[in-house]
């Protein structure tokens, strides 16, 4: 299973982000976990400085909006 | 080329909605019928023709020009930086351990996020709106002056020694290869970029800018001529001190207080009153300095807030003292 986080200290979205990750992986039918990282230091330690920011397997791939459909999608393929 | 909506604003209200314009009422609807219109007008082709220009400018591109300067121009950069570069509030925190991990100055860091609140696009076209450009300059230097003082003095008390220690050893252990490509853009690129920009600011100020202008006419309407002058005025002198406390609990951005601004100095507020107030609202909010805790020990938190409410009230006593009247604040 998959696992994905989403960082960011708590705003609308970051909330979001987490959300609509959840939400095209269940339509897709792929098992997923979302962890949302609030943690400042985790965050920096990822090198992120606009949030909401994605990371799957320790690698930031995505950071400063909330992704697209197409983006989410090619993540879970 | 404003005329257009003070000729909608005419026809709306003493045409479709019938009043005469002698009325309060009449008075208040006009005034917020013609500025909520050229308002979010203005702001639809601002930001979009703004956020064209400065698409490629981000966070890491300033902390590449920020890395390595001294305090004081990296204070001055910092300030100026602030004012230009987009981005929301809610990332006030990464940005700050990004700055600082990169060796910046905390001094420099702040100067950044003191001014980036205060001063933004949407911010200065309200105010070149509503209050004319003077105002907006006097504005602009006041934030940026913020900024920089307020930057430069947390440096001179070596702020970095309350940070909260990961902060504190991040900075220490701070190591920054200076290489940075700017991304080129093509012109489809900075079009969609703009594009959501557009739809991101748009989306969040419109309800700011109705509520803002709905204040501001509310006191244009009703607020008697010079009662404020009379109550709140320069011979008043703990009125700035007290409009700064009660800004503080306001949590206000600069989009909704800029229309609130305009009612309260044509309704007689000395001009170094509302500077206060507003600059308090916008810039020393509880939300903000709570996040803030998380990198900050309550020493230096403390610290900024003192810094700052003792600059918000100097600026007011001064501007008051100087008798200080824009021209453009229209009557």
């Amino acid at each position: 299973m998959k696992t994905i986080k989403v960082l960011g200290s708590g705003c609308t979205k970051c909330t979001k982000t987490a959300e609509f990750i959840a939400k095209v992986a269940a339509d897709k039918g792929v098992a997923i976990e979302v962890i949302k990282e609030t943690n400042p230091e985790a965050i920096m330690g990822y090198g992120v400085m606009v949030t909401p920011a994605v990371v799957i397997n320790e690698q930031v791939v995505h950071s400063g909006s909330i992704p697209n459909q197409a983006t989410v999608e090619n993540w879970l393929s | 080329m404003f005329s257009w909506f003070t000729i909608l604003a005419d026809w709306l209200t003493y045409r479709v909605l019938g009043l005469s314009a002698e009325t309060n009422l009449s008075k208040a609807i006009h005034f917020f019928i013609e500025d909520t219109t050229k308002i979010l007008v203005l702001l639809v082709v601002m930001i979009y023709i703004i956020a064209l220009i400065r698409a490629s400018l981000d966070v890491t591109r300033v902390r590449y020009y920020l890395a390595g300067k001294s305090k004081i121009l990296g204070t001055i950069l910092g300030s100026i930086f602030g004012a230009i570069t987009p981005f929301c509030s809610c990332s006030s925190i990464p940005v700050f351990l990004g700055f600082t991990s990169a060796g910046i100055p905390v001094g420099v860091t702040m100067s950044f996020l003191l001014t980036s609140p205060l001063i933004n696009e949407v911010a200065v076209l309200l105010l070149l709106s509503l209050l004319g450009w003077q105002f907006t300059l006097t504005y602009v230097i006041v934030g940026m002056l913020v900024g920089i003082l307020g930057g430069l003095l947390l440096e001179f008390i070596h702020a970095e020694r309350w940070l909260q220690p990961f902060v504190r050893k991040a900075y220490d252990n701070a190591q920054f290869t200076a290489n940075y490509t700017a991304p080129h853009l093509s012109f489809a690129q900075r079009h969609d970029f703009a594009k959501t920009e557009l739809i991101d600011i748009f989306s969040r100020v419109w309800k700011w800018v109705i509520i803002g202008v709905g204040l501001g006419a509310a006191l244009h309407g009703f607020v008697p001529e010079n009662w404020l002058e009379q109550h709140l005025g320069e011979e008043q002198w703990w009125s700035v001190p007290l409009a700064v406390l009660l800004g503080i609990p306001l949590y206000a951005n600069a989009t909704g207080i800029i229309p609130i601004m305009e009612g309260l100095i044509t309704k007689g507020l000395p001009v170094g009153t509302t500077l206060a107030f507003c600059m308090s609202t916008v810039a020393a909010s509880f939300p903000e300095f709570i996040m803030l805790k998380q990198v900050m020990q309550w020493r230096l938190l403390l610290t900024l807030f003192i810094i700052l409410l003792v600059a918000f009230t100097l600026i007011g006593w001064l501007f008051n003292f100087l008798h200080f009247i824009p021209l453009g604040v229209r009557s």
